[in-house]
Formats: structure tokens, C-alpha cells, sequence
């Protein structure tokens, strides 16, 4: 990879409002810019908001539909990742995150784990995504994970065995609460399993987590940029919108896998033959 | 060798961190009220604890000229409610109105009749929800709830009545945390000291109508509702089996309180079934 300056924008969407999301994603993209950053990440579903419902349909989008050919418009000044709803072949709705440059598409990622349980009713409208790949930017071999997606840890695993150097995580995370010494609760937890992703995966791990209310739901921000060290480059405040830059260095990356040879020692084959194993046992093959 | 089971209640921890807590409630008020085009909220300031403690943080969100107190009396009101509902108008230096509805109630009972004790707290209930909701639109705001979690949980409250409202933000915080945060923000003493009564009708009070503490109700609805524990499992924690057993009746048997309606489904698409949009829709 290349030493690259990257953006963090923690916005608070508009729930269903695309035009409004679109300005508030061409203005980040503009003081990105002149912070000399070559890409600036939103937040998940950051042009439409989260708490969608029965919303979904109305602010679903191919890659042909007018917010989005404006986004790839925006994308020729600076690389933008933000969170949008895609209309797959066969109407198929996904909670999906998109990496434009240059005006073009780079890549998508679908979300693959819908949380459904507690507060969470996205598998009532969403259809999962079952594609984990990492993919080539400008700067460094990235891949995209989307909120729930990074408690699974294969889901980083996968991406990094596939070269990714750089994980992007768009979170659109509610808070439960605050309690005494640990502030936010969600944050306190997030950050640990972020951390320890980028420790484990020896990664840069750049977590952009949106703010804002939506009904009774606020999201918490926090956004944080990690080193492949699991040292903190760069963080957001909670609760509050904000735009963070940092430098994602090269040499840190180099130095942490010869430190940290964690990648070079994977054993993919003993991963194969264990994963076919219980796929046996499970579905009696 | 046998080890005696240690019999002392475990003490669910409903601490909270104020500063947070008050910025998150804070935010709430101010993105809820903003998002339909208002900048106001309105009301009803009883003396009592919650409303102070509503009344306070719609003051931080919205400003003073964000809040519109109202006083609702009613002749048999405690003298103290009305002076200490006062003391929070004053300390925050919001506009407060004074609407007593002894009449309403003296109107409504010269055609209804006889009613109990219950029925008529109901009716005042009910009264001062008519007025809010009458000022909320004078005053183009919105109507403020202060119930609890405590309150809600349990089906303490009106339906209709106290428990109607736009939006609510203590409807989350239980008693005990509701008693925290109104201490960190310098609610006075007076309020946050005296004994919490509905004050629908001499010498009422909320646990002598209940049968338990707020102590007890919010540290066992902590343990069934957050903590998702069974009854048996908090009574072996030394909780009263009875006390247990009641609160967890309270919380089954008031569930139409906390919900709207029922719905009789009739067609292909149906509220509250397969309509479902978010209240913020396009906001």
C-alpha cells in the first residue's frame, strides 16, 4: 500500500430525505478535500438514515438512479464511501455500502449480517448479502464491513486472507445508555472489538459510526481510525458530528506484519478442512 | 461440605453516568421537537419530581422560551404541589400558565354521577391531559411526557390521561435514576426529598397505592426487564417471592398501556402490521 490521508465524516442523515443526505455528503466531501484527503468514508445507510422500515423501496437505488450518478459525480474530486440502500436484480433491497473513484464504482458491499433480535428488525427488510471480498483502491487493498458485520470476526478474517490492508466499518450503532466511568456504553464496546480486529488482522481499521436521533434511537459517533498496532490515529468525539482526518502510513503497516507475522502464519488449509468438517457434520453430508 | 447460599439481594446496578445521560436526553428533545418544524414544548408541571426533572431538560434543549409550564390544580390538590411546581417555574424562569380543572371535573361529575375514587383521579387525569393538549396547539408545541420507566413498566398511570404525550424522555429511566438525574441538575430539595404521590387525592402516595418501595420495584424491574431474569431466579436472590410475583404480574397485565390499540386485520395492508414507517417518516 501507499501512505494515505483519509477522512472519517460522522454525520447525523436525514431519515429518508436523499437530497438533503446528498448536500450534507457533497459539502464532507468538499472539507475532506481541502484537508488534502484522497477518500472520505461515511457512515452505514448514510444517504437515506437507518431506522427505515417500510421506507425502503422509496429510497432504493441502482446504480442508474439520480442520487447516485450525483454521488459518482462528487466522487471524480475525492473517493467517497458512503451507505446507501441498492435494488439488486430481482428487487432484492440491500443495506449495502458503495466505494466510487474518479467517478466510477471501485466496488459494493452487501451487508451480510442483518441483525434481527432486541431493537434490530433489519432481516424484516433487508436481503443479506453473501459476498466477502476485499478490492483495489488508488492507496491500499480495502474491504468494507458494515456494522454487525465486524462481530463476526470471519467476516474481517475473510477480507484480510483476500488482501485487504485496510478495513472500512460503517456503523450506524444506537446507544444504550451511559453509566458511570464508562460514558457511553456502546462506544467502550465497540472500540475494544475494533481494536483487537486490527490487532488480530494486523490491519488499518477505520470505524465511521453516524450520530444523531432517530425516533427514541440515538446513535452514538466515536468514529476512530486504528493502526495495524491497534493504536489510536484518530478519533471523534461521542454524540456529536464531526469530520477526522488521519495518515494511514505504509511503513506501520509493513512494520506491524514483520512484528506480528500473524497473516503469514495462517493456516488456511487447517481453516478448509475444519470448516468442511462441520459442514459435513451440520447438513449430514 | 455444603456452602449456605448467600441470601443478601444482589443490587442491580442502575447507575448512570448524568453528564451523558443528560446530553443524550437533551439531543432527544431538541432533534424530536425541531424535526416536525416546532421549537416548543408544553407541560404539566405537577410538583412532583418527574415533571421537574422534565421541565429541567427541555430547558437545557430548547432554552426558556422552548418551555411552557402548566400549573393544573385542582381544589384538593396538596397546597405543596402547587408552591413547589412554583419554585421550578421560578428557578428556571419559564412562562408558566395556571388552569385549574375543578371546574371540568365539577362539570363532568354533575352528569356522571357517583364515582370512586380511582375513576375520579382518572377523570383529572384525563382533565389535564384535555388542557395540555389544548395549549400544546395554542402554543404550536408539543405535549412533553414525564412518565417513567417505573410508571410505564408497572401501568401506574393514566391511560389517556398522564400517560399520553408527543414524546417522552424519562420513559427510559426508572425512579431511582430519575431521583440521580434531578439531584445532578439541581432540581431543589424540597422536590426531590418528599414522598412521590400522584396527588389525586389527600394523603396519597405512590407506594402505599403500589404496595412496595420504588426502591424495590426499580432494582427487581431491573432484573426482569434489562437483565431478562426469571421471577423464581430473583426470588432465590432474596428478593420477596410475593413482591416478585406481583411486579411481574403489574408489568403482564398493563401491557394495553404501553401499546396502541388492537387492530383487526381486514386487508391487505394494515396499521400497526405490514404499515410500519418510523414517527420520524421523512423527517
Amino acid at each position: 500500500m501507499q501512505t494515505v490521508r483519509v477522512a472519517l465524516a460522522q454525520i447525523a442523515p436525514k431519515l429518508g430525505k436523499l437530497k438533503a443526505n446528498l448536500e450534507i455528503h457533497e459539502e464532507l466531501a468538499r472539507q475532506a478535500r481541502r484537508e488534502k484527503a484522497r477518500v472520505v468514508i461515511f457512515p452505514e445507510l448514510s444517504l437515506t438514515g437507518y431506522l427505515l422500515r417500510d421506507q425502503v423501496p422509496d429510497v432504493a437505488m441502482t446504480r442508474d438512479h439520480p442520487s447516485f450518478r450525483r454521488l459518482l459525480r462528487a466522487s471524480k474530486e475525492i473517493d467517497i464511501v458512503a451507505g446507501f440502500v441498492e435494488e439488486a436484480p430481482g428487487h432484492k433491497f440491500h443495506n449495502a455500502a458503495a466505494y466510487l473513484s474518479k467517478g466510477r464504482v471501485l466496488h459494493i458491499h452487501r451487508k451480510i449480517y442483518l441483525p434481527t433480535y432486541g431493537m434490530f428488525d433489519e432481516g424484516r427488510d433487508f436481503a443479506p448479502g453473501d459476498v466477502v471480498r476485499s478490492f483495489k483502491t488508488p492507496g491500499a487493498r480495502a474491504g468494507v464491513l458494515i456494522c454487525e458485520d465486524a462481530w463476526h470476526p470471519t467476516c474481517a478474517w475473510l477480507l484480510v486472507q483476500d488482501g485487504a490492508e485496510v478495513l472500512l466499518v460503517l456503523s450506524s450503532g444506537p446507544t444504550r445508555g451511559a453509566r458511570p466511568k464508562r460514558g457511553i456504553t456502546s462506544l467502550g464496546v465497540w472500540h475494544e472489538l475494533l481494536r483487537a480486529t486490527a490487532q488480530f488482522q494486523t490491519s488499518f481499521v477505520l470505524y465511521v459510526n453516524r450520530v444523531g436521533f432517530e425516533d427514541g434511537l440515538n446513535f452514538g459517533g466515536g468514529s476512530l481510525a486504528i493502526d495495524p498496532f491497534g493504536r489510536p490515529i484518530a478519533t471523534l468525539p461521542a454524540l456529536e458530528t464531526g469530520l477526522a482526518v488521519a495518515e494511514l502510513d505504509a511503513e506501520i503497516l509493513r512494520r506491524a506484519r514483520t512484528a506480528y507475522p500473524l497473516l503469514r502464519d495462517e493456516n488456511i488449509e487447517l481453516v478448509y478442512r475444519e470448516t468442511t468438517r462441520l459442514r459435513q457434520q451440520r447438513f449430514d453430508l | 461440605m455444603r456452602v449456605k447460599a448467600s441470601t443478601a439481594a444482589a443490587e442491580p446496578d442502575l447507575a448512570l453516568d448524568p453528564k451523558d445521560t443528560v446530553r443524550i436526553l437533551e439531543g432527544f428533545i431538541r432533534s424530536e421537537v425541531e424535526r416536525t418544524g416546532r421549537h416548543r414544548v408544553v407541560l404539566g408541571l405537577s410538583g412532583g419530581i418527574d415533571s421537574a426533572l422534565a421541565a429541567y431538560l427541555a430547558v437545557r434543549a430548547l432554552g426558556r422560551s422552548g418551555v411552557v409550564a402548566v400549573l393544573l390544580p385542582h381544589r384538593d390538590s396538596s397546597p405543596a404541589s402547587v408552591r413547589d411546581a412554583e419554585t421550578v417555574v421560578g428557578a428556571l424562569g419559564i412562562v408558566a400558565e395556571r388552569f385549574d380543572i375543578s371546574a371540568m371535573v365539577d362539570g363532568f361529575l354533575a352528569h356522571a354521577g357517583e364515582v370512586d375514587r380511582l375513576r375520579l383521579g382518572n377523570v383529572m387525569s384525563r382533565s389535564r391531559m384535555l388542557v395540555l393538549y389544548d395549549r400544546s396547539a395554542e402554543h404550536h408545541a408539543l405535549v412533553l411526557g414525564t412518565s417513567n420507566k417505573t410508571e410505564l413498566l408497572l401501568g401506574y398511570g393514566t391511560l389517556h390521561g398522564d400517560l399520553a404525550s408527543a414524546l417522552n424522555p424519562l420513559g427510559d429511566l426508572y425512579k431511582t435514576q430519575v431521583r440521580e438525574l434531578s439531584k445532578a441538575l439541581g432540581v431543589p430539595k424540597a422536590i426531590l426529598s418528599k414522598a412521590p404521590s400522584a396527588d389525586l387525592w389527600p394523603k396519597q402516595t405512590d407506594e402505599r397505592d403500589l404496595g412496595f418501595s420504588y426502591r424495590d420495584a426499580d432494582r427487581i424491574l431491573a432484573l426482569l426487564v434489562d437483565a431478562r431474569m426469571s421471577a423464581p431466579a430473583i426470588a432465590r436472590r432474596g428478593y420477596p417471592r410475593a413482591v416478585v410475583h406481583k411486579i411481574q404480574e403489574l408489568v403482564i397485565r398493563s401491557q394495553y398501556k404501553r401499546r396502541m390499540p388492537v387492530i383487526a386485520k381486514v386487508s391487505t395492508r394494515s396499521v400497526g402490521w405490514d404499515f410500519r414507517y418510523p414517527r420520524d417518516w421523512r423527517s
